[in-house]
């Protein structure tokens, strides 16, 4: 069970808690709950450390074994990787990790990046579906619609005789 | 394909001219993206004929026009161990790409010289495509390497899901894949004790620093990446948008303290150019971060004009020419430390003799 969320400790301040802060001073320990705010004011930041290290994040959200509530997962059916092959390594074994492992991953990527949904370039692979292609056209749109707000025209151009071509081939 | 890259003239080297914008505070620009095959282990679970297979589709894709003619396609393992080190020293390759742990069969790199792209294969990911350039220069960096990745994904079946993007080994990297950074020189901000304060904001609006050679590299001659840390939920251009605000943000704060420090501190801080000049000028021994440091100091002093030369160009030049394998191949031998430290030593105030006179001499190797 997941405990209740704790309320900052800051001076009058009744935000959630987001940052757990332990300090240590002549062998004495001392643990603080924060919020955003008043972690920042003690510079402390709320993001995440300036070097990934994914065990940590797993660590964090209590992936880091296969004793948890959660099912043990079977391993992946292209590397056969592991989740615990995983979580020692940091790295996943193939493309297909990502569905073989997905509820754990989609929780890791919410977690390391804050979203979930891909908002970047859209891949067009060669032999495209009608499907791809349409993905692809709005993606380019969204792209062209940054460029112009920019006022970089000489990209706009580029991208707009993509569209053109993409929607040729769509016809 | 070019087979022998001392060849070419300054191989790889082109993100040294010093003809981008804002070059005497920024070093370079980086762009970089993260790929893989469909249908492929990744590296790390990967064996030796996998990552052939790999190899030899990448290659296939390179030599079918996905990079320009003037590509020069390299295996490692054909390479000799100074080689490989003076492509880390030139930041052609990453040191997973040549370090203990590396494989040992399938990994190369290939350089394109004339657009300043290069692709890295089986590295962490299959592909990594870079673009390093001079100065700041991020839309232009994204562009090229961009267009690169249009290149190659037409020919090659790329990893990519419709709501993770693509997909990479490590998930710190999901989504565009992109990393992009910029390296800058800050002395201003750490003579004034400003830095700490300037590194810790970077960290607050998302962004992450390094050193001079990347992940878990130190801190050296002043010299700061900054970068994107997160890689899914936004586009390319947004968060290109933002490294680059955060960045010219950190180079406002950075001439404003050298304002400072030549107003409240001129005659010091002009003794400690001028003295660290000096070190350059005439030492006999040099360490590789002693060197840094001091010429973080030249580096000052010509932005500051209180010096009237050498060129950036030279300063960038010399930071890569007096790396150990670079000294190495000059010497034609292996040095020792001690070595090293009088090659450094020599090469560097051989760079700098041209002052007042024939500054056009090449202080190359």
């Amino acid at each position: 069970m997941s405990e209740p969320a704790k309320v900052c400790d800051g001076q009058g301040c009744d935000n959630p808690a987001v940052v757990q802060l332990t300090q240590v001073v002549d062998n004495e320990s001392t643990t603080q709950y924060l919020c955003k705010e008043c972690a920042r004011a003690k510079g402390i930041s709320a993001q995440p450390p300036s070097s990934l290290d994914v065990s940590d994040f797993l660590a964090q959200l209590g992936e880091s074994g296969s004793s948890g509530s959660e099912k043990v997962t079977e391993p992946c059916s292209f590397c056969a990787m592991t989740f615990d092959d995983f979580r020692e390594s940091g790295r996943l074994g193939c493309s297909h990790c990502y569905t073989s492992f997905e509820p754990r991953v989609r929780r890791l990527l919410s977690r390391i990046h804050g979203a979930g949904q891909h908002a970047g370039k859209v891949y067009l692979p060669p032999d495209p579906s009608s499907a791809e292609l349409d993905r692809r056209i709005a993606g380019l749109r969204r792209s062209l619609q940054h460029a112009i707000e920019a006022e970089d025209f000489e990209r706009a151009a580029v991208l707009r005789d993509l569209i053109r071509d993409h929607e040729a081939a769509q016809r | 394909m070019t087979e022998d890259y001392f060849l070419i003239p300054d191989f790889g080297l082109d993100w040294l001219d010093a003809g981008g914008p804002e070059a005497d505070i920024v070093l370079s620009t980086r762009v970089r993206l993260a790929r893989n095959l469909q249908g492929h282990r990744y590296v790390c679970r990967a064996s030796a004929g996998d990552r052939e297979i790999v190899f030899r589709t990448v290659a296939r894709a390179v030599n079918r026009g996905a990079l320009p003619p003037d590509t020069a396609l390299m295996r490692m393992n054909e390479l000799g161990r100074r080689t490989q080190q003076i492509l880390l020293e030139r930041r052609l390759v990453s040191s997973e790409l040549i370090g203990e742990a590396a494989p040992d069969s399938g990994v190369g790199v290939a350089v394109s010289s004339g657009n300043a792209v290069s692709v890295m294969i089986n590295e962490e990911d299959h592909l990594r495509l870079q673009c390093l350039m001079s100065g700041l220069r991020l839309m232009e960096g994204w562009n090229r390497v961009d267009k690169l990745d249009e290149e190659l994904g037409g020919l090659l079946q790329l990893a990519y899901h419709h709501e993770f993007g693509f997909l990479t080994s490590c998930p710190t990297n999901v989504g565009t894949g992109l990393r992009a950074s910029a390296l800058l020189h800050l002395p201003g901000l750490v003579l004034t004790k400003e830095i700490e304060r300037a590194l810790r904001g970077i960290t607050q609006v998302g962004l992450t620093t390094r050193g001079l050679y990347g992940e878990g590299s130190e801190f050296v001659g002043n010299f700061f990446q900054i970068s994107n840390q997160t890689t899914l939920g936004q586009g390319e251009e947004d968060l290109l948008d933002h490294l680059n605000r955060v960045v010219a943000t950190v180079i406002t704060k950075e001439r404003e303290a050298r304002q400072v420090l030549t107003r409240d501190a001129g005659a010091i801080t002009e003794d400690k150019i001028w003295r660290a000049y000096g070190l350059l000028r005439y030492a006999r021994a040099l360490d590789y971060v002693e060197l840094m440091n001091l010429l973080s100091g030249v580096r000052l002093g010509v932005s500051l004009k209180l010096l009237p030369s050498p060129p950036v160009y030279w300063l960038n030049r010399i930071m890569i020419f007096s790396q150990a394998a670079h000294l190495a191949e000059a010497a034609g031998r292996t040095l020792s430390t001690q070595e090293r430290r009088a090659h450094r030593a020599q090469y560097v105030r051989q760079a700098l003799r041209g002052e007042g006179g024939s500054t056009t001499t090449d202080p190359g190797v």
